[in-house]
């Protein structure tokens, strides 16, 4: 394996030169000729072609001529099948009438079944069918025979709209329903004139990532539902951003139209998301207008209600209510860097302490401890996975947790048969579609697995968050890696907590990944924030503080976007919510807003400029798409509260923010410390007992995908996975229904018999019918009682 | 109609047959047909879950061939070919004829669900046009009155043997399962050539016995 | 007067060719025992040295076809067999199989041994139950005897043959199809290169060859390269089946030396029916250019027939004469291009598509001088810019018809109407003529 790491360093890119029209272009062998075209500025028209998809070479449209070393083609060659050769001479439309009378007569055979809709069609105005036949097609039709109708449109699924007589085959959307997302929900059937783009009756096209086709689709044929018949392209203003909704870090473009996101398109990132994304990005961004918005500042009174107040009044109140008390900052996990660099500061500036965590979920002090000694300035990128021989994922669902890691991997997978290990408890559909080997193990039992694995320096571990719900796997992790030599990341699902890590948004490390206890990394940190002292004890985790909120010794809490139900204890944190004084920065109404003694509206992602962190450590910066919203950063009115506490964190913008943050460069000094962890020791279960596991599904209840009813009709149906074993016992068949209780409550679905440990039993964490933690108050390892309804 | 534990055993025998199992979607198409009549919905998610395929990816293999059926076809299958040759040589009237006879259009199928008609490009029997086809059985040479002569025993329960074929016509069911690959044990029966195929072996024996 | 060659129906009137006993009785299976001991490039040479060409329509060098198989690749090879015959006019290959389907098995174990093949299939079109049952058994005789399975022959070598049955496609003869619908995906014809020689079946490297060529390959063995060369013309070598049909006293298979002509095989078989005359014809079924009674003469081999501006392709000589209109002839095979059109590429599905709407307008008097330039202009338009060879087939009887037809054409918007009687076309005319 190293050998191949070898070759590739010392492979020299082999150039070919060839002349298009005239000209020489030097490319890379292997070249496309419409894409060596593509470097001279010469554009051969195209509807199939995709340089992410396999060429097929079906509309026929880019049509040129060629020659090679003097021996011409007898008829004009697809210019997106032929890869550039030595000698080679091409004749594009500019330079051939055989080549231009070529893509002429084919565009008219396209246009003889087409719909003359324009007008009302969702693609009129960037339809490359409508540009093409603008510029290159005759001005009157010579076909005077009968169009081929179909109904129109269908719904192939609940929020993707296929209109066939739109179509024009050049199977890009089911190229990348079948290569890129490993979805061949959606098919060519029929033959001939006939042939038609189709789903299977009873499989309609429910994939994470069907959005994708509706981008590529080169005509109207497949529009989505949220945006059908709602805009008109140029009444849009494009603002190139960042997806709000996972670590991936896909760059996106947000089309508004008075001041109203209509539509969020894939942006072009080669090394990130090449040029997809996932529906949850494209189509869930409703909440930013919802009608709940919180708008104003609100202060509760005396008599317990929430009164709207002023900025300075609001200001006043929470820094009166957070004085001279010792406090606590919960951060939620899609903070910008911008924002969670603020929170960082102002707890040790404003509020001098420590007790500041980012991780508004399940959490352990084990991976705590991983994340300040080996997650924080990880280097660990896509292009590690491009070249790994081995990918393991602990404690990580790459198709749920982070959709573009799964095309990533998928790719490889696809293109070099890259091997995929997955320790889990439940195979999953991702994992399946990643061929991976799947090691089941009881949940809790992890690390043992983990163990086991050989792995070589050209590998990459990707863990998940959740692998902090098993003491030991991190740990695990770290002795494998170091055995091993191979690469770890750290994939989180929410798309703040890697900037916010970085930013120090956590109890044991400072801006730039600087341990807390290391009196150099603070006194770098105090000269950059001016301050004398920083604390000097490692912080409070968020289970710590609310317990600690709980037992009397924290009494103020500055909470930015976290729902108590995330939590692994949300019983004691709802508690500690309602005794503590709670200053809330939110954009919606929540949980917290409830009980909140201060509430602070903060601007939503499109609202405001800033950046993520994706799971790489790259920055994902966006602009303001929404430029007329009232709304502030988080940074901005934790800047205010500072302020009016006299204790100034001195960042009034986020540009200034950014700038302060980026002052700091990497940390050249030793990572904090990490101890290993053991595993917990597992007690033998009952037959009816079963240990609990589960995730959170990409499509799922939460709230940023409140309102997305034609999304949310994609989602996985909620189900209870149990292994033949345990379904034999039970006496339950696929479809039964089947409950999973414990002391907290119980959770009735429809069973589904799975590849899954015969310990484990599985529910979707935040789905419909199905609200793990909420229900339960627990998630993973935890013990729960499982028998036929 | 479900399928049976011995269903499942015979697609399990055909998917072996291959190096790579859905190199069996085909037959197992054909062996749906034998069971089923047509290619039911029940069909296709089978062979997909045996095949680990999406449902899709097997029912757009289905609808690209012509010989697969999405509505129950007769228990007799007649097709005319109305291809150019067999159209000028008689099959085009052949196939009028039949339609009014049976007072169908093609793709019809006559109420007592025993007759199916249908207008078929070449079946590769030239030499014997004009052509009709029962259940892709050979009836060779024929003519409106043949036809409809043919259509009017098969309605009767007694239909005549192929021209080049077994010695008795089987049912749509029965040849489907031949081709998925079931053995039915008659190849042996009916001629092994007609007049026409051995027209050079003739005309050879013809010249050498000249000489 | 050209001498016959019948070969591969030598024994065609034997009650009992199709079995086995029918064909070991003529040294069946002598020439894969005989082969087995040669070296399979010295096969593969042996075939080169033929002079074998396939029998399928292009006419591409057998032996060579097999050298290109890379060998020593530690890749498993394939050899498959396309028994698809559907291309109108062409009823070969199907007469061959129902009564003698041991040759082909026989031929595909000689190709099999010299490609280094562990796994041979043959794709035989769905629409025929008694060809698949014949073809069938005599796999299953095969495996019986032990010519098939391993250690064939007891020569330690392995081969598995399948019988993989169509359903009704007509571009699955096209090869790359056959292998996408043999892989179990829609056929439809894959981009080349890769050619099947590289990346065939599952990827590998693939030989695919037509029943006639295959067929061929057991009698070179037995007789020779020597023999087999000696029949034929200078490039075109051997013998092969032509198919005489429609309008002939006696239609039928005619084994023969390539490079016969059309009058002489026109004599042998009686003649165009009586009372008529050739009107048109095609040399190798409809995809090639019709000829008329100019071309007689022509040598039906693969230089032949090409210098005359069409292809031998299958060797299907659908005769017409003076009673066929020739618009309903055209417009029958493009509504056959357009129902086959496997709907990939443009050019062919909606060319098609739009051609039949003309011609169909045309045949019923609708139209106008205008619509035969625009239908030349579609024809070209397609020709040469669809994915497969099957767009530019639908070309061809249209653009060779109104070169030798046009005043047929516009005889029907003069006369407003089809001016031919369709009956009078018919065998039962004849038949009743000859009453």
């Amino acid at each position: 394996m190293t050998l191949t790491t070898q070759e590739q360093t010392a492979q020299v890119v082999d150039l070919i030169t060839v002349v298009i029209d005239g000209f020489e272009v030097s490319v890379p062998k292997g070249t496309l000729v419409i894409r060596a075209a593509e470097k001279l500025g010469i554009q051969i028209p195209r509807f199939c072609d995709h340089p992410l998809l396999d060429p097929v070479g079906a509309c026929r449209q880019c049509l040129v001529d060629i020659e090679i070393n003097g021996r011409a083609f007898p008829k004009p060659q697809a210019s997106c099948t032929i890869p550039v050769e030595p000698g080679m001479i091409v004749k594009t439309q500019l330079t051939s009438p055989v080549a231009e009378k070529a893509q002429k007569g084919n565009m008219e055979f396209l246009l003889i079944n087409h719909p003359l809709d324009c007008p009302v069609c969702d693609k009129g105005g960037e339809c490359p069918l409508q540009n093409q036949a603008m510029s290159n097609g005759r001005a009157d039709s010579r076909f005077d025979g009968t169009k081929r109708t179909f109904e129109k449109p269908i719904n192939i699924s609940s929020q993707v709209l296929l209109d066939r007589e739109r179509c024009i085959l050049c199977a890009r959307c089911t190229r990348f329903s079948d290569q890129i997302a490993a979805d061949p929900f959606i098919t060519l059937n029929e033959r001939g004139a006939l042939q038609q783009v189709g789903i299977y009756e009873n499989q309609p096209f429910e994939s994470y990532f069907s959005g994708n086709t509706v981008q590529i689709c080169p005509v109207g044929a497949l529009t989505g539902a949220s945006y059908r018949f709602r805009a008109r392209p140029f009444d849009l203003v494009s603002t190139p951003s960042a997806c709000e909704h996972c670590a991936s870090g896909c760059s996106l473009r947000t089309d508004v139209r008075r001041s109203k996101t209509l539509r969020r398109l894939a942006g072009d990132d080669p090394e990130v998301n090449e040029e997809w994304n996932c529906d949850k990005g494209r189509w869930a961004f409703k909440y930013v207008t919802a009608p709940d918005r919180l708008t104003h500042p609100m202060v509760r009174d005396a008599s317990g209600e929430l009164q709207v107040a002023s900025w300075p009044e609001a200001i006043a109140a929470a820094a009166n209510g957070l004085r001279g008390k010792r406090a606590g900052v919960l951060v939620g996990g899609r903070v910008t860097v911008e924002d969670a660099y603020g929170y960082s500061k102002f707890a040790r500036v404003a509020l001098g302490t420590n007790d500041i965590d980012f991780r508004a979920r399940i959490s352990s002090d084990e991976e705590r401890e991983f994340l300040a000694a080996k997650a924080v300035g990880s280097k660990t990128s896509n292009a590690d996975i491009d070249r790994a021989d081995f990918v393991l994922l602990v404690g990580f669902e790459t198709e749920e947790e982070s959709p573009i890691v799964f095309l990533r991997i998928h790719k490889q997978v696809r293109k070099r048969g890259l091997k995929v290990t997955a320790i889990a408890s439940k195979l999953s559909i991702g994992n399946e579609k990643l061929k991976a080997n799947f090691i089941s193990v009881a949940p809790g039992t992890e690390a043992e697995a983990i163990a086991k694995q050989e792995l070589t320096a050209q590998s990459v571990i990707l863990v998940g968050e959740r692998a902090s719900e098993s003491a030991g796997a991190l740990s695990a992790v770290v002795a494998l890696a170091d055995r091993t030599g191979a690469k770890v990341a750290w994939i989180p699902r929410r798309a703040g907590e890697r900037g916010a890590l970085e930013a120090g948004a956590i109890g044991n490390v400072l801006p730039g990944g600087r341990p807390v206890t290391d009196a150099a990394a603070r006194a770098d940190v105090s000269a950059v924030w001016g301050v004398e002292k920083l604390p000097t004890e490692i912080g409070l985790s968020s289970e710590d503080i609310f317990a600690a909120v709980n037992s009397d010794q924290i009494h103020a809490l500055v909470v930015g976007g976290i729902d108590p139900r995330d939590s692994g204890n949300n019983a004691a944190a709802i508690k500690a919510l309602k005794s503590a004084f709670v200053v809330s920065l939110e954009i919606r109404p929540s949980e917290v807003t409830k009980i909140a003694d201060v509430v602070l509206p903060v601007a939503a992602v499109p609202e405001k400029s800033g950046s993520f962190m994706n799971w790489e450590g790259r920055s994902r910066s966006f602009e303001v798409a929404v430029p007329d919203s009232l709304n502030r950063s988080d940074v901005r009115i934790l800047s205010m509260i500072s302020e009016e506490l006299a204790r100034p964190i001195g960042i009034t913008s986020v540009k200034s923010a950014a700038k302060e943050f980026a002052s700091f460069g990497d940390w050249d000094g030793e990572r904090a410390p990490f101890a290993a962890v053991p595993p917990i020791e597992q007690i033998k279960i009952n037959p009816d007992q079963a240990r609990l596991t589960s995730w959170r599904r990409l499509l799922d209840e939460s709230s940023l995908q409140e309102g997305e009813d034609n999304l949310a009709g994609t989602a996985r149906k909620s189900v209870v996975v149990i292994s033949t074993k345990r379904a034999t016992a039970l006496g339950v068949a696929d479809g039964d229904s089947v409950r999973v209780s414990n002391e907290h409550g119980a959770i009735v679905l429809p069973v589904l018999i799975e590849a899954i440990h015969d310990d484990a039993v599985w529910l979707p964490r935040n789905s419909r019918g199905s609200h793990v933690l909420a229900t339960l108050g627990v998630a993973s390892g935890s013990l729960v009682t499982v028998v036929k309804d | 109609m479900a399928f049976t534990d011995q269903d499942i055993h015979v697609m399990d025998s055909i998917i072996k047959r291959y190096p790579r199992s859905r190199s069996a979607i085909m037959p197992l198409l054909h062996y749906v047909q034998s069971r089923e009549g047509f290619i039911t919905n029940e069909g296709i998610e089978l062979i997909a879950k045996k095949l680990e395929l999406a449902t899709a990816e097997v029912s757009a293999v289905s609808t690209f061939y012509t010989q697969y059926k999405r509505k129950p076809v007769g228990e007799y299958h007649v097709g005319v070919c109305t291809n150019t040759l067999c159209a000028v040589m008689g099959g085009d009237a052949i196939f009028a004829g039949l339609k009014d006879h049976l007072g169908l259009e093609n793709d019809g199928v006559t109420e007592d669900g025993k007759v199916s008609l249908e207008h078929i490009e070449c079946n590769a029997a030239c030499d014997y046009a004009p052509v009709v086809m029962a259940n892709w059985e050979f009836y060779d040479n024929q003519t409106v009155q043949s036809a409809k002569d043919l259509v009017d025993a098969i309605r009767e329960g007694n239909p005549p043997a192929p021209t080049r074929g077994p010695n008795s016509l089987p049912t749509w069911k029965e040849n489907s399962a031949v081709l998925a690959g079931l053995s039915d044990g008659r190849a042996g029966e009916g001629v092994q050539a007609g007049e026409p195929s051995l027209l050079g072996l003739k005309l050879s024996k013809n010249q050498n016995g000249a000489k | 007067m050209t001498t016959l060659t019948p070969v591969l129906s030598a024994h065609w009137d034997e009650k009992d060719s199709f079995t086995i006993a029918g064909y070991k009785r003529h040294d069946g299976y002598k020439a894969a025992e005989k082969a087995l001991k040669m070296e399979p490039d010295a096969v593969i040479q042996l075939i080169k040295d033929s002079g074998l060409r396939g029998r399928g329509g292009a006419g591409f060098p057998t032996g060579m076809k097999w050298g290109f198989i890379p060998q020593g690749d530690n890749k498993d090879h394939y050899l498959v067999v396309n028994a698809d015959e559907s291309e109108p006019g062409t009823c070969k290959d199907m007469p061959l199989l129902l009564a003698n389907p041991h040759v082909l098995v026989e031929g595909m174990i000689i190709a099999s041994y010299a490609i280094r093949a562990k796994y041979a299939f043959v794709y035989v079109r769905g629409e025929v139950t008694h060809v698949v049952r014949r073809v069938q058994q005599a796999i299953q005789d095969a495996y019986a005897a032990g010519y098939l399975g391993k250690n064939i022959f007891g020569s330690g070598v392995d081969l598995e043959l399948v019988l993989h049955v169509g359903a009704g496609a007509y571009i699955c003869g096209e090869e790359t199809a056959l292998l996408d619908s043999l892989e179990g995906f829609r056929g439809q014809p894959r981009l080349r290169p890769p050619f099947p020689a590289i990346a065939g079946l599952y990827a590998r490297p693939t030989v695919v060859n037509n029943v006639e060529s295959i067929s061929s390959v057991p009698s070179i063995i037995n007789r020779g390269a020597e023999w087999f060369s000696s029949m034929g013309t200078e490039k075109s070598k051997g013998m092969t089946i032509y198919s005489l049909s429609g309008h002939v006293t006696n239609p039928g298979q005619i084994e023969a030396p390539l490079g016969i002509t059309l009058r002489e095989l026109l004599d042998l078989a009686g003649g165009v029916r009586e009372g008529h005359q050739l009107k048109f014809w095609t040399p190798g079924g409809s995809s090639t250019p019709i000829f008329t009674a100019a071309q007689l003469d022509t040598p039906l081999d693969y230089e032949g027939v090409a210098a005359a501006g069409s292809m031998l392709g299958t060797k299907a000589l659908q005769i017409f004469d003076e009673t066929t209109c020739v618009v309903r002839a055209v417009l029958r095979w493009s509504e056959f291009y357009k129902h086959e059109s496997c709907g990939k590429c443009t050019p062919c599905r909606e060319g098609t598509y739009w051609l039949v709407q003309i011609l169909r307008d045309l045949e019923n008097g609708k139209g106008s001088e205008a619509d035969l330039a625009k239908l030349l202009d579609l024809c070209e338009n397609i020709l040469g810019r669809a994915f497969c060879a099957l767009g530019d087939g639908a070309t061809s009887p249209i653009t060779s018809s109104i070169k030798h037809f046009r005043d047929e054409y516009i005889a029907h918007f003069t006369h407003g109407g089809c001016p031919f009687d369709p009956y009078a076309s018919t065998l039962f005319a004849s038949a009743k003529a000859g009453a």
